[in-house]
């Protein structure tokens, strides 16, 4: 069945069959063509989310106050929750065998000038250990640290956008800055992952930011790293424990919904995994409905070509075709075109994910690839059942007998 | 060389059945010219398609060359035709992407025959049937007679035993028609045992043996003085 006369006939065939040849490569082609991009933009979407949520730490949990909608305890509805120095202490003291770091955060945003350079920036007035939960990374000089936050230093740590803008080529590092109209010495510049908004943060010492707003201990946010060894059911004990805490320090009803919130990082972490597990799903079961209607193309295709060849077929038993002989001549030259073709068209699939690379970020497609391993797989499926879908009509041909064949004008 | 006795086939119409041959006896001798005449419906391509293993007998006995032909599969019958018997058609049947010598080729494609070796061969045949200078022609590019010349070629190529040829001058013109029958007398001449179905007289009389077949009976068989059909070429 394989010798080279066999495959010489088949190649004859092939090549004075051209049109024929071409639709059944096409549908193949095309199908696994599909598949591969198809797929590898599912990949893409799904390294979009682990990039848009891989930035920032994922043990933290964020506590935001907000506003009692229930009376509770004596306390009228409506009352402002606040938080303060006290309560960082608190936590720390309270729940030491969960938490890795605590840092208050005050986002306070305003003029920020140097020489005549201004510009309107965030500032964020934080703890040391800020520089964990949002993985700041130091380009020059140095963060925060804990005798700034002891001495209330007048120090900023700016980011790399705030560098360029207010300094251009000039370094930053000692000079002084104007923060809504106090004086702050640069001790460091950062970069940050987490886009461009993030690299026009400045960063202050919290106890400075208190000390300006008339010496308060009021804080806006507090943000809580955990150990990332207790793992999402102890990160989720954690959290319950604690806001029953702060609930009760804060004389907040247990109903009240919004007294406080917590974001918790894992959490919606997962969820969001969760999210581009179930569009990676979406986009395989496509690229598999792709690859089904390749089959049913291919079966069609042998179907009517089998059809078409009755007749030759006919002749080729009167001269003495044995019906192994038969099958043999379809099924090879089906199987070998889904396969030559089904590579062209993996081949090209890869080459334009390949290509794409960047392109389609502003999509939500990041860095979209197919596993090689998938990429055969489903080639070899569909070589296979276009194997099949040739074997069954062939098997039919085989034993329509030649008279009859003969007639079929 | 064929030995037929008492055959009978009947065709499945429905619930009817339709009896097309009703008992033949039948022998041929190495060598022999035959033409099997009659009129349509008399039962003589179906005799020709029994006798080329295209069709099953119901009864009696068929032997071909001291083989009994009898219940064979599919794999043995092919074997046998490729062995045994060289087809030429009214249509021609040549396959249409392939060229002449391509064509003629084919049979000793099944035989195994190396693909060298088959090339010569059949530009071998060709030659024969005058068609060498066309051995590259598709049968698109041939007349009706030149095609049916390439059948004739096909048919020997395979060194069969018995030619069997079903009207083979039915779609052509006298003229060329004449010239095919020129054609299958020397093949004849040369030795071969060759069978002729037509249903015109003239083309029966240039064979050496004529047999007649009514509603599946044969009503005549007598030998007679054949007329060359080169006198008309």
């Amino acid at each position: 069945m394989f010798s080279r006369d066999n495959w010489q006939e088949i190649f004859e065939t092939i090549q004075k069959n051209k049109l024929r040849t071409f639709l059944s490569g096409f549908t193949v082609a095309i199908g696994i063509f599909i598949f591969v991009v198809l797929f590898g933009f599912g990949n893409g979407l799904t390294n979009t989310f682990n990039k848009f949520f891989g930035d920032d730490a994922t043990n933290v949990f964020f506590i935001f106050p907000g506003r009692t909608t229930v009376p509770y305890q004596g306390y009228k509805a409506n009352r402002r929750i606040e938080f303060d120095n006290s309560d960082l202490a608190d936590i720390k003291k309270d729940f030491p065998m969960f938490l890795e770091y605590i840092t208050p955060r005050i986002s306070r945003s305003g003029l920020v000038k140097y020489n005549n350079e201004s510009n309107n920036y965030t500032t964020r007035a934080v703890a040391p250990s800020h520089q964990l939960n949002e993985k700041t990374i130091i380009m020059f000089g140095r963060y925060i640290n804990e005798s700034d936050i002891q001495e209330k230093s007048k120090i900023a740590v700016i980011g790399r956008l705030v560098g360029q803008d207010l300094f251009k080529d000039k370094n930053p590092i000692g000079e002084f800055i104007d923060i809504s109209g106090s004086s702050f010495k640069v001790v460091g510049v950062f970069q940050d992952d987490g886009g461009d908004n993030e690299e026009r943060t400045i960063y202050i010492p919290y106890t400075t930011r208190q000390l300006i707003e008339k010496n308060t201990d009021k804080i806006d946010q507090i943000v809580i790293g955990f150990k990332p060894e207790i793992g999402y059911t102890g990160a989720m004990a954690f959290q319950s424990s604690l806001e029953k805490f702060l609930r009760s320090k804060k004389y907040i009803s247990p109903q009240d919904k919004n007294g406080i919130f917590v974001r918790n990082i894992a959490d919606q972490l997962k969820q969001n995994q969760q999210l581009a597990v179930v569009l990676q799903w979406i986009v395989s079961l496509v690229a598999f409905g792709t690859i089904i209607a390749g089959i049913i193309g291919i079966s069609n295709i042998m179907v009517f070509v089998v059809k078409e060849r009755t007749k030759e077929l006919g002749i080729r038993k009167a001269l003495g075709a044995t019906p192994k002989s038969v099958i043999g001549t379809i099924l090879l030259e089906s199987i070998f075109i889904t396969t030559v073709s089904g590579f062209v068209g993996m081949m090209i699939g890869i080459g334009v994910l390949s290509s794409l690379g960047k392109s389609l970020d502003d999509y939500f497609i990041t860095n979209p690839y197919i596993n090689i391993g998938v990429a055969i797989f489903a080639t070899i499926v569909l070589i296979v059942c276009g194997g099949i879908a040739g074997y069954v009509p062939a098997r039919r041909a085989s034993k329509i007998k030649p008279i009859v064949a003969l007639r079929d004008e | 060389m064929i030995e037929i006795k008492n055959l009978h086939k009947s065709y499945k119409m429905g619930s009817n059945s339709l009896h097309v041959l009703k008992g033949i006896n039948f022998s041929v001798e190495e060598g022999e010219l035959v033409a099997i005449m009659g009129s349509s419906g008399s039962g003589k391509s179906t005799l020709l398609n029994i006798l080329g293993m295209l069709d099953e007998l119901d009864e009696g006995s068929y032997d071909l060359d001291g083989v009994p032909i009898k219940n064979l599969n599919e794999t043995k019958a092919a074997q046998y035709r490729n062995k045994f018997l060289g087809f030429i058609f009214q249509s021609f049947n040549l396959i249409n992407y392939k060229s002449a010598v391509e064509n003629v080729a084919l049979p000793l494609y099944y035989q195994k025959v190396g693909r060298k070796e088959r090339h010569e061969k059949a530009l071998k045949y060709l030659e024969q049937v005058g068609l060498k200078e066309w051995a590259t022609h598709l049968p698109s590019e041939l007349s009706g007679g030149q095609k049916q010349r390439v059948a004739i070629a096909r048919a020997m190529a395979a060194e069969p035993k018995v030619l069997l040829a079903d009207e083979p001058t039915g779609a052509l013109d006298s003229k060329t028609s004449y010239e095919v029958m020129d054609l299958i007398q020397k093949i004849n001449d040369a030795g071969n045992t060759i069978l002729v179905v037509t249903h015109e007289p003239d083309i029966a009389d240039m064979c050496k043996r004529i047999v007649h077949l009514k509603d599946g009976v044969i009503v005549e068989d007598k030998k007679i003085e054949q007329v060359r059909a080169s006198q008309y070429v």
